[in-house]
């Protein structure tokens, strides 16, 4: 099915768009440097680059959100006043932004009429405005209801009224950002038919993502940034995956390495029945039963909303059970606080590093000493040891590769995967015999996940014990020794690492119990 | 039983609504701006600034209805003041707001002092005041076409739709070609004609001006605001529920065996107890106080 599409597009006909020296610096930092840019009409044309690599800037760019310094855009052969301002809109381009543009609050049908509303006589013209986006729901089979509040929709219908909207607004180039990074296996695979549907209805679909089996599966040519530049344009049936990989890091990358180790008998956190029911009585944790052992990494997936959070929060005393018991190295530490659960050799990467993980407005090194700041090496009776904390934060950074290694900078100027890293090296160098690592790589570029994960390895090699909870499934399926799939609350099945493979998992993860 | 059918009567029900009155045209105000994502803590000095000007104009001209215009154009201009400073100038809220406050109270007595020979109060003559229209002042019945005005142009409109989304998500808007500053600028100037008429009403009622004479009254249009959860109609609703107390208070002073000042407070102690029953299930708009800039490094 795939490779007929392909076959039909291969025609490089007419441009849809055509950027040229296209360039923009935020102060120090060059997004775009020189970036020349060709999408044919009626083709997928992937965009791909690790973080910071400056896709989302040329996107903003092209879209007309970000103004450009120097360069050009042709779209349709119509040049664009890139000068004088302009939003994409107005010359068919439709863009779906990584974080979606919705406003909670309003109606499906509102958030997909705003700024092009019906109406008469100011007055909104609903009626009018649902017969339009009916018919396109018709036309596309993308199917929303238009009268429910955004805030009650599940993130894949949220996505579909992100392209309801690009289709209202008769947009025939629809760029979308990262669309597949919140979905599930399955609305993935829906995505990709909406997406075939509206090539085969002649629209072109810039397509951002770093996952490069998504490039192969789904575009038809690519382009690979790097620091700004482009490296290549390619068609997709000229290059393999290694050789994507290659170009967009700059270097060659291994394999997931997951060398065999023991993983002994010996339990080091285990759950016994564990529920949570919130203040107005649900059910956030049902009977929670399951043991991370010493040298072991235990994976939890699951689509986001299905208690991972509350497990998180319940396994280092954010939250008490309602019911059920937690033993560390076989002692109950279902009513010890945070602090205790730490000193006893328990560490944490949240999964929100912005608002749980680091305190933004201040130093690395001082975000280095938070959870440690009693401890007899780093602080006195009533001052900080300066020195010594200055000594260990320049070990960490040095042994992490975070980048710039300044412990004075402020760490809210960190790329994320420096601030990720910042907060591994803090729990890590702590050595804790559990680490419990939420969502350790989200967003995070190929180079910083790589790190992440060799970091976690390294820990389970060592004896320790992971408990890691992502809803990256890929990266669960690569590192865990054996995988809880949680659904609703509870945990549907707990697979060893063997038995398990992505297919399997996903129908798990939406309740398919076999 | 005698005792409350005489409180609970005709009369105290048209003091609840004439006590309502500059509340609906505040809090309806604060509506137009909040909604829009500025926050408007100058509510209160945006009226004192109305009831001067209104007084003042009423009080020279011998035209009552100049004296609303000349109101809801000062309330107007205090209004863009706080949006050019918040949207323009990108400066905080609620010093902004607080600033307004500060300098509605000083330069109000300031000016009665140059143009009324150094009194702080004066007194509008018959032929200054608006005459009534039935048991109220026709300001009345404008304070409620107001409120329910606000409504259908928030739910029905195109500019109320795009004045919510400003508010809400400034940035999908934006890209939609929504000129969001634009439109914060003009909730807030909107804001402050209001006030300006809520102002205006005290001493077109009362017959005179005196200092202060607002007395909170534009913070508790804030709190009605709150409590009708943001919305013009519950504004309106949460506004009666206020003027109610205030009335009661007035009704009861001489009547119950307290101390006057003991009943004045009633009205505060009821806006205290109505915003903590209803924190927490009266949710902002989520973009309130928040600047919005296109260009952001976001790569």
């Amino acid at each position: 099915m795939v490779s007929s599409r392909k076959g039909k597009s291969q025609g490089e006909g007419e441009i849809a768009v055509r950027m040229d020296a296209i360039s923009k610096r935020f102060g120090e930092i060059v997004a775009n440097d020189g970036i020349n840019l060709t999408v044919y009409r009626g083709e997928v044309h992937a965009l791909v680059g690790e973080n910071g690599a400056g896709k989302t800037t040329l996107m903003n760019i092209l879209y007309g959100l970000v103004k450009p310094d120097a360069g050009t855009i042709t779209v349709d052969d119509m040049r664009l006043p890139v000068e004088r301002g302009f939003l994409g809109t107005d010359y068919g381009l439709g863009m779906i932004h990584q974080h979606f543009m919705l406003v909670k609050r309003f109606t499906v049908l509102e958030n997909i009429i705003l700024g092009f509303e019906p109406s008469r006589g100011g007055f909104l013209d609903l009626r009018a405005a649902v017969r339009k986006v009916e018919d396109i729901m018709q036309r596309y089979g993308i199917e929303v209801p238009l009268d429910r509040r955004v805030e009650e929709l599940s993130v894949g219908e949220e996505q579909r009224v992100e392209i309801l909207k690009a289709l209202y607004r008769n947009s025939r180039i629809i760029i979308m950002d990262e669309p597949t990074a919140v979905l599930t296996p399955q609305e993935i695979k829906k995505l990709f038919e909406t997406i075939r549907m509206l090539v085969d209805s002649s629209h072109t679909i810039i397509f951002i993502t770093h996952k490069l089996e998504e490039v192969m599966e789904i575009a038809d040519r690519v382009t690979v940034l790097r620091r700004g530049r482009v490296v290549r344009t390619r068609r997709i049936d000229e290059v393999d995956p290694e050789e994507l990989a290659i170009m967009m890091v700059g270097k060659k990358i291994e394999a997931p390495r997951r060398s065999k180790h023991a993983v002994s008998m010996e339990s080091l956190l285990s759950l016994h029945d564990v529920s949570l029911r919130s203040s107005r009585d649900i059910v956030l944790l049902s009977s929670i039963d399951f043991e991370v052992r010493k040298g072991e990494i235990f994976g939890i997936c699951g689509v986001e909303g299905n208690g991972q959070d509350e497990l998180f929060d319940v396994a280092i005393g954010l939250q008490k059970p309602s019911s059920g018991r937690i033993l560390f190295r076989g002692k109950d530490i279902t009513h010890l606080s945070t602090a205790k659960r730490r000193a006893l050799g328990i560490a944490y990467i949240p999964p929100d590093r912005v608002t749980m993980g680091i305190v933004a407005g201040m130093s690395v090194k001082e975000n280095m000493l938070l959870g440690r700041q009693r401890e007899p090496g780093l602080s006195g009776t009533f001052f900080l040891k300066e020195d010594a904390i200055t000594n260990l934060t320049q070990r960490l950074l040095k042994t992490f590769g975070i980048n710039p290694p300044l412990p004075d900078a402020e760490i809210g100027t960190l790329s994320g995967g420096n601030q990720q890293k910042v907060i591994v090296a803090r729990e890590l160098s702590r050595e804790p015999s559990l680490l419990i690592a939420s969502q350790p790589a989200r967003g995070l570029d190929i180079m910083a996940t790589r790190l992440i994960h060799d970091s976690l390895v390294k820990h389970a090699e060592a004896g320790g014990g992971v408990l890691l909870i992502s809803a990256d499934l890929s990266e669960i399926v690569e590192l865990s020794d054996r995988i809880g799939v949680m659904y609703k609350g509870r945990i549907l099945s707990i697979l060893e690492r063997k038995e398990a493979d992505e297919e399997k998992l996903g129908l798990l993860m939406l309740g398919f119990a076999q | 039983m005698n005792d409350v059918t005489t409180v609970i009567s005709i009369s105290l029900l048209l003091a609840t609504v004439r006590k309502a009155v500059p509340l609906i045209f505040a809090s309806t105000g604060g509506f137009f701006s909040e909604r829009s994502g500025v926050i408007n803590i100058g509510l209160e000095g945006m009226m004192l600034f109305g009831a001067f000007s209104g007084a003042i104009v009423a009080f020279f001209t011998h035209n009552a209805w100049l004296g609303v215009l000349g109101a809801a154009f000062i309330g107007g201009l205090i209004g863009s003041l706080h949006a050019f400073v918040t949207i323009g100038l990108r400066a905080n809220q609620i010093i902004s707001g607080v600033a307004i406050n500060l300098l509605g109270t000083g330069a109000t007595i300031f000016l009665c002092q140059v143009f009324i020979h150094g009194e702080r109060s004066f007194s509008l003559g018959q032929g200054d005041r608006l005459p009534s229209l039935g048991p109220f002042i026709p300001l009345t019945y404008i304070a409620f076409i107001l409120a329910i005005g606000a409504a259908i142009f928030s739910y029905y409109t195109v500019g109320g739709l795009r004045l919510r989304a400003v508010g809400e998500h400034p940035r999908a808007a934006d890209t939609q070609g929504i000129k969001v500053n634009r439109i914060r600028f003009m909730g807030v100037v909107a804001s402050g004609i209001c006030a300006g008429l809520g102002g205006a009403y005290l001493p077109m009622f009362s017959g005179s001006f005196a200092k202060n004479m607002t007395a909170g009254q534009g913070f508790i249009a804030l709190a009605a605001l709150i409590f009708g959860k943001w919305n013009p109609i519950g504004a309106l609703g949460a506004s009666l529920l206020f003027g109610f107390a205030d009335a009661l208070q007035e009704t009861l002073q001489g009547r119950a065996h307290l101390p006057a000042q003991a009943l004045q407070v009633v009205p505060y102690v009821v806006t205290m107890v109505a915003l903590a029953g209803v924190i927490g299930r009266s949710i902002p708009p989520g973009a309130i106080g928040k600047h919005y800039e296109r260009e952001q490094p976001e790569i």
